[in-house]
């Protein structure tokens, strides 16, 4: 089982209360296992949250634009406005995340203040430090970071997320670079496991120094054989069948961001997104999911191979 | 002897029950097995039921949409013994509403005759664990991982109080039914699980 214990001791955003403690790695943790084999729901208006929440989503997040909007609006995008992301928590029962730029200390202190369940340090905003993302151990809320590898996913765990999804190429309804970044993190993950099998701890430590991550988070994930927390898939999932086949390759849940409120059924389609994610090892089931949408009715989508702007790769070097 | 427990495997922190309960089983030296759930032909072949925490809106629809809330209304009614846990114990109650919200208007099983309250301690920055007494079970201290929790805001006479924290009730028990606002399955300690395997063998 994922360990929950792994709190650093200077980690400033555990409280000790009298006799109880909050922030810690279990709890924080612990909220992202609660989501596992559901759907969070990118959202920018009390409406679309409502929808959300009745389609049977786990969470929503919290945007000023949907990405295929921030991706056509071009500009700097920033976290949502304070008011919107409020006005939403006082409407729905479920979790509310909401995004900070990339490095934006600030802008997380004030998601932490405002008092969202997470915050998502997101490529799809502008970034605002590129090399250096938040040190999230200092935060009592906790975070969710976008990975595309094996070693970028272990760098954000060690800086205190709480949570990893594996990157695609947001606001696109293309769900190949989704598809990509998770059969890339498994291959990594059993590469390090069969190091770990062979008994060549040199070759362990090397794998280690190859990825700037400790040897010690290495050596946990070899040995658990999968990332040491929830691990969700994101970027580009536009149809049930995307989200099932995503959940098939091994993740704990997906994020759909324009995926749902850019198509013509949004209702529908979140509907039948979420049924497909929990019942996505019955083809049958997926397919009940698959027709309650229209593909007539699904966002235009992208080629991914002509962008100017690849979000995925913000931040991914540091 | 031999005890097979289920666990409600729509969403939420299934695999950690899983783990837990097979835990259980071997430190009490009983053979039996631990099987995931979700439909109503999976829920009539097991012993002991377990509805693990996840979010109690999300649950309750996928639940509804498959006959399975029924079915596991029957089985629990019928004397099944039955852990819910956090969103489990929301599905269990029969009157819930949120701290901020009001109520709610949730699919439920109705078992419970308790009144809830969603989100009671707060949100996610005011989840906490803390050391809990569950001395009604036998169990002296018991750590407690809230997470988003609920609490219980009224019980019926014929519900047991079994843990109290900060004025507000976290567990309860009727018959075959045990609820907690808190997550056993995460906290490291197995003796909830035993306590609800034990209830099988008897």
């Amino acid at each position: 089982m994922i360990s929950l214990a792994g709190d650093r001791d200077d980690a400033s955003g555990v409280l000790h209360d009298k006799d109880s403690v909050r922030g810690t790695a279990k709890v924080k943790r612990g909220f992202a296992h609660m989501l596992k084999n559901g759907v969070v729901m990118d959202v920018t208006t009390i409406e679309q949250a409502n929808i959300a929440e009745e389609a049977g989503a786990v969470s929503v997040m919290v945007l000023d634009k949907l990405p295929s909007d921030v991706r056509a609006a071009g500009g700097v995008a920033r976290s949502a406005s304070a008011s919107v992301i409020r006005d939403i928590m006082d409407s729905v029962t479920i979790p509310v995340m909401a995004k900070c730029r990339i490095g934006h200390v600030y802008e997380a202190r004030v998601l932490s203040e405002i008092n969202v369940d997470m915050i998502d340090e997101s490529e799809v905003l502008t970034p605002a430090d590129e090399s250096h993302h938040i040190w999230k151990w200092d935060y009592t809320t906790p975070f969710v970071n976008g990975a595309r590898s094996l070693a970028e996913a272990l760098r954000r765990i060690e800086e205190g997320a709480a949570m990893i999804r594996t990157k695609g190429e947001p606001g696109t309804g293309n769900v190949a670079e989704a598809i990509t970044h998770i059969k890339r993190v498994n291959d990594e993950i059993r590469r390090a496991k069969s190091i770990l099998d062979s008994g060549d701890k040199q070759d362990l430590m090397r794998l280690a120094r190859d990825f700037r991550v400790s040897y010690d988070i290495l050596y946990q994930t070899a040995r658990l054989g999968r990332l040491p927390v929830v691990n969700f898939a994101a970027g580009g999932v536009a149809t049930p069948a995307d989200a099932a086949y995503l959940m098939s390759l091994g993740c704990d849940g997906i994020f759909v961001g324009s995926g749902i409120f850019k198509s013509d059924d949004a209702k529908n389609r979140a509907r039948a997104v979420v049924l497909a994610t929990t019942f996505w090892d019955r083809p049958a089931k997926v397919r009940e999911a698959q027709e309650m949408i229209d593909e007539q009715q699904s966002m235009l989508g992208l080629d991914t191979t002509k962008l100017d702007l690849r979000m995925q790769e913000r931040g991914a070097d540091a | 002897m031999s005890v097979t427990v289920g666990v409600l495997s729509v969403q939420g922190d299934v695999y950690e029950n899983v783990v837990a309960s097979h835990e259980a089983l071997n430190e009490m030296n009983i053979s039996g097995d631990v099987i995931p759930v979700k439909t109503p032909s999976a829920i009539s072949d097991v012993d002991v039921m377990i509805i693990p925490g996840g979010e109690s809106t999300t649950i309750g629809l996928l639940t509804l949409a498959g006959d399975t809330l029924a079915t596991l209304g029957e089985r629990i009614r019928g004397g099944m013994p039955t852990l819910g846990v956090c969103a489990g114990l929301i599905l269990l109650a029969g009157d819930v509403t949120d701290r901020m919200l009001g109520g709610t208007g949730q699919p439920l099983l109705k078992v419970l005759d308790i009144k809830l309250e969603r989100n009671s301690f707060g949100r996610q920055r005011d989840s906490f664990e803390t050391t809990l007494s569950l001395e009604p079970l036998g169990i002296a201290d018991f750590p407690g991982v809230f997470i988003r929790a609920p609490s219980i805001t009224a019980v019926s006479p014929d519900i047991d109080v079994i843990s109290v924290y900060d004025n507000r009730i976290v567990a309860v028990r009727r018959d075959n039914i045990i609820g907690t606002s808190f997550h056993p399955e995460l906290s490291g300690s197995t003796e909830l699980h035993k306590y609800l395997i034990r209830m099988a063998t008897k």
